[in-house]
C-alpha cells in the first residue's frame, strides 16, 4: 500500500499597497472609492492623535494604564469600513480605529481606561467591551454569529485578537464551534510580533499563524496588516464567505505596535531598536499619505487642516470623558443583577458601617453611624 | 397532572418552554440524538430538530463561551455540562465573563443562559462525577446559583431560570434523578428563584440543606421524632436569609447539612448569616453536618463522604441537648 498524500494546502499573502508605494492596479484600483481612502486616511489621522492624547493623559495621571493602539490602525479600521451596521465586532483593546468608525463615542474608550464601567455601555454600535483576559472574547463572537444564524438575519460576527491569544484553549474552541457549526465568523489575529515580550515564536512555530485555522477546516489568509488596500480586500472576501455561506474564515493580519504593551511596559527591555526603525518604515500612514499625494488626493495643506481638526475633536472628547458626573458610589451594586437581591440590597444599606449585612434591627446602624460621626 | 421522576420534569420543563419560546436553544456534548447521559434532553432532538438541540464538540469552555454570545445575540441558550467535575475548562467563561458582563456593561448586555450541570455524588460514578462544587459558584457574584429537590420544583425552577435575565447555574442532583416520583402539574407553574422551601414545619429545631440531601434530612428527622422545621433552600445564589432567620427566631437552634467540603462551604455562610439577623435567638451553637475537607473519594467509600442519616441524627441529638 503507498502512502498517499490526503492533504495539502497552502497559504496565500495578500499585499496591495506596500511599504514602498508599490500598488497592485490589478486587485487595488477601483476596490476602495477615493473618497473613503480618504476618508479613512482622515480617521486614522484622528486615531492617532487619540492615541497620542491617551498616552500623555495617562503620564499625567489624568487616567490609568492606557495600551498605544500606533500602528495597527488599518485592520480594525478595514474591519469597520467593511461590516455592515448590524454585524457584531468582538475586539480586545487595539481596535480603536474600527470601533470608532462603528461610531462608538470617543469618550468611551478614554472611560474604560479612566476606570469606569459606564465606557463599556457599548452594545448600541453593536460591540461589545474590550476583552482584557486575552482570549475570552472569540468565543463570544462565535456564538453571537450563532445567534445571527439562528435568527436567519444575514449578520455575522468579525472578531480580533492577538498573536498570543491563539496560544489559549479558547481560540481554538471558537474557531472549532465556528468551522464545524457552520457559523458567520471572521477571525482576525493582528500578529504585531509580541505578546508583551513574548515573541510570536514563542506562540507559534509553525510558518503562519494563519494555517492554525486549517486544522479546523476554515479558508487561511495572510494579509500585510499596515496595507489599507489588501486588508480591506481580504475582509471584503471574508464577510462574504460569512455572509453568503455562512463559513468562517481566519485572517492573519501582520502588522506591528510601534508603541509598548500597555503604559505600564518599557518595549526597550526586550525589543530591539532595529527591528522597530524597520517597522516604523512600514508605518500604515506613511505609505496611505504617499498613495493620496501621488495621486492629488492629499496635500500639506490638508494634512494640516486634519491635524487641526483633530485636535480640536479629541480635546472635546477627553473634556467629556472628564467632565462627566461621577458615579454613584452604590453603581457597583445595581447592576450587579437585573433586580438587585435582597441581602445585596443590605450591604448596599450597610455599605458604610462596621456591621455589612447584619440585620439593621439587630445591630442599630443609626446608632452606630452616629458613634462615628461624633467619635 | 403526571407522576414524574426529577429528570422526567426537567424535560418536561425543556419542552415546555421550547415549544412557548423560540429564543430557547440547548446546547451540550451527547444532548442530541442519545439523549443526555442522564436522559434529560430524551426526544428532544426528534422532537425541535439539530438547529435548536445541538451536539456540540467536546469542550466546555467552548459550550459555556459560546452560550454567552448566544445570550448576548439575544437567544435563551441551555448549555448543558456533562458533569460538574468538568466544569473546570469553563470556569473562566461562567465566572470572569458570563457573571460580568450585566455589571461591567452597567446594565447594557445581559447574559440570560441558564446553564444545567449534575451534581453530587452517591450514584456510584467514576472518578469527577461526583462533586458538589456549588459554594465555588456562589462566591462568584453575578451568577444565581439553584438546585432543586423534588420533581415539583425541578420544574417550576427550571422554567424560571430560563426566563431569568441573569445567568443562572442549575445544579441537577443526580442521586435523586430517579430516586422517587411526584406529581408535577402539566399546567405552567413557576417557583421562583431565591425563595426557600418549608419542607416541614416543626418548633425545636431549624434544619437547612438543599439538593439530594434533603432526602437524608427527611430520614433523619423522622427517626429523631423531633419538631424539626426542614428548610430546602432551593435557590442557593441568592439565598433565602429571610426564611432561615424568622426559623431560627422560632426555634433557636440550627443544623445545616450540605454534601459539599465543611471550610467555605455554603453552611458557613448560613451560620453567619444566622448571627446577624438572630443571635439573640439562638439557644445553641449552629452545627454543620456535611463533606469533609478531603476529595470526594472513589465510590467504594462515598458514603462514607456524603451525610446520611446517622450523623444527622447526632446532630439532632447533640444540638437539641446543648
Amino acid at each position: 500500500m503507498p502512502v498517499e498524500t490526503v492533504f495539502e494546502a497552502s497559504i496565500p499573502h495578500v499585499s496591495i499597497l506596500d511599504e514602498h508605494g508599490n500598488f497592485d492596479s490589478n486587485l487595488g484600483e477601483g476596490l476602495i472609492p477615493n473618497e473613503d481612502v480618504v476618508a479613512m486616511y482622515k480617521h486614522m489621522m484622528t486615531c492617532r492623535h487619540f492615541d497620542e492624547i491617551a498616552f500623555k493623559l495617562q503620564r499625567s495621571g489624568r487616567m490609568g494604564t492606557y495600551p498605544e493602539n500606533r500602528g495597527q490602525e488599518v485592520p480594525p479600521l478595514a474591519a469597520g469600513y467593511v461590516l455592515q451596521k448590524n454585524d457584531w465586532m468582538v475586539t480586545c483593546y487595539r481596535e480603536n480605529a474600527g470601533l470608532f468608525w462603528r461610531g462608538l463615542p470617543m469618550e468611551k474608550i478614554l472611560l474604560h481606561w479612566m476606570g469606569d464601567e459606564r465606557g463599556n455601555h457599548i452594545s448600541e454600535v453593536r460591540c461589545t467591551p474590550l476583552a482584557i483576559a486575552i482570549g475570552s472574547q472569540m468565543l463570544h463572537a462565535t456564538g453571537l454569529g450563532w445567534s445571527e444564524k439562528y435568527k436567519k438575519t444575514g449578520n455575522i460576527a468579525c472578531t480580533f485578537f492577538g498573536d498570543g491569544a491563539t496560544s489559549e484553549g479558547d481560540f481554538h474552541e471558537a474557531a472549532n464551534f465556528a468551522a464545524n457549526l457552520d457559523l458567520p465568523v471572521v477571525f482576525v489575529c493582528q500578529n504585531n510580533g509580541w505578546a508583551i515580550s513574548t515573541p510570536t515564536s514563542v506562540e507559534c512555530s509553525a510558518p503562519t499563524i494563519a494555517q492554525r485555522g486549517l486544522a479546523y477546516g476554515m479558508d487561511c489568509i495572510q494579509v500585510d496588516g499596515n496595507d489599507l488596500f489588501a486588508m480591506v480586500k481580504v475582509m471584503q472576501d471574508a464577510v462574504q464567505q460569512a455572509r453568503e455561506n455562512s463559513r468562517p474564515t481566519f485572517i492573519e493580519a501582520l502588522t506591528y505596535r510601534l508603541g509598548d504593551h500597555t503604559t505600564a511596559d518599557d518595549a526597550r527591555r526586550y525589543r530591539d531598536a532595529d527591528e522597530l526603525e524597520m517597522w516604523q518604515k512600514r508605518d500604515p500612514m506613511i505609505r496611505l499619505r504617499n498613495f493620496l499625494e501621488q495621486r492629488d488626493l492629499w496635500s500639506q495643506e490638508k494634512e494640516e487642516e486634519q491635524l487641526a481638526d483633530a485636535e480640536k475633536t479629541v480635546a472635546a472628547v477627553v473634556k467629556n470623558a472628564e467632565e462627566i458626573d461621577a458615579p454613584s458610589a452604590t453603581d457597583f451594586f445595581d447592576s450587579m443583577y437585573t433586580d438587585l437581591p435582597a441581602q445585596l440590597q443590605l450591604q448596599r444599606q450597610t455599605m458604610r458601617t462596621s456591621s455589612l449585612g447584619q440585620d439593621p434591627t439587630q445591630v442599630d446602624v443609626s446608632v452606630h453611624e452616629e458613634v462615628q460621626n461624633n467619635g | 397532572m403526571a407522576n414524574l421522576t426529577l429528570v422526567q420534569a426537567i424535560n418536561l420543563a425543556l419542552i415546555q418552554e421550547m415549544e412557548k419560546d423560540d429564543r430557547v436553544l440547548l446546547l451540550g456534548e451527547d444532548i442530541g440524538l442519545n439523549g443526555g447521559v442522564f436522559r434529560a434532553t430524551e426526544g428532544l432532538f426528534q422532537r425541535f430538530g439539530g438547529d435548536r438541540v445541538v451536539d456540540s464538540p467536546l469542550a466546555e469552555s467552548g459550550i459555556v463561551g459560546t452560550a454567552i454570545g448566544l445570550a448576548m445575540g439575544g437567544l435563551r441558550p441551555i448549555p448543558e455540562i456533562q458533569f460538574e467535575g468538568f466544569m473546570g475548562p469553563a470556569f473562566d467563561q461562567l465566572t470572569n465573563q458570563a457573571a460580568r458582563f450585566n455589571s461591567r456593561t452597567r446594565g447594557g448586555i445581559t447574559c440570560p443562559l441558564t446553564l444545567r450541570v449534575p451534581v453530587g455524588g452517591g450514584i456510584h460514578a467514576p472518578e469527577l462525577h461526583s462533586d458538589s462544587p456549588e459554594a465555588i459558584y456562589t462566591h462568584t457574584p453575578g451568577l444565581k446559583i439553584v438546585m432543586p429537590s423534588s420533581p415539583y420544583d425541578a420544574k417550576g425552577l427550571l422554567i424560571s431560570a430560563i426566563r431569568d435575565p441573569n445567568p443562572v447555574v442549575f445544579f441537577e442532583p443526580k442521586r435523586i434523578y430517579r430516586a422517587f416520583r411526584e406529581e408535577v402539574p402539566e399546567d405552567e407553574y413557576l417557583v421562583p428563584i431565591g425563595k426557600a422551601r418549608v419542607v416541614s414545619e416543626g418548633d425545636s429545631l431549624t434544619m437547612v440543606s438543599w439538593g439530594a440531601t434533603i432526602i437524608q434530612c427527611m430520614n433523619a428527622i423522622e427517626a429523631s421524632g423531633q419538631s424539626i422545621e426542614l428548610i430546602d433552600l432551593r435557590t442557593i445564589s441568592p439565598f433565602d436569609m429571610e426564611t432561615i432567620a424568622e426559623s431560627v427566631k422560632k426555634t433557636g437552634r440550627c443544623v445545616i447539612v450540605h454534601e459539599a467540603p465543611k471550610t467555605c462551604g455554603l453552611g458557613a455562610e448560613i451560620a453567619t448569616g444566622i448571627m446577624e439577623h438572630c443571635f439573640l435567638n439562638l439557644e445553641a451553637p449552629v452545627q454543620r453536618v456535611c463533606g469533609f475537607d478531603t476529595i470526594m473519594p472513589y465510590y467504594k467509600l462515598e458514603l462514607d463522604y456524603l451525610p446520611d442519616a446517622e450523623r444527622i441524627g447526632k446532630a439532632i441529638v447533640e444540638t437539641l441537648a446543648y
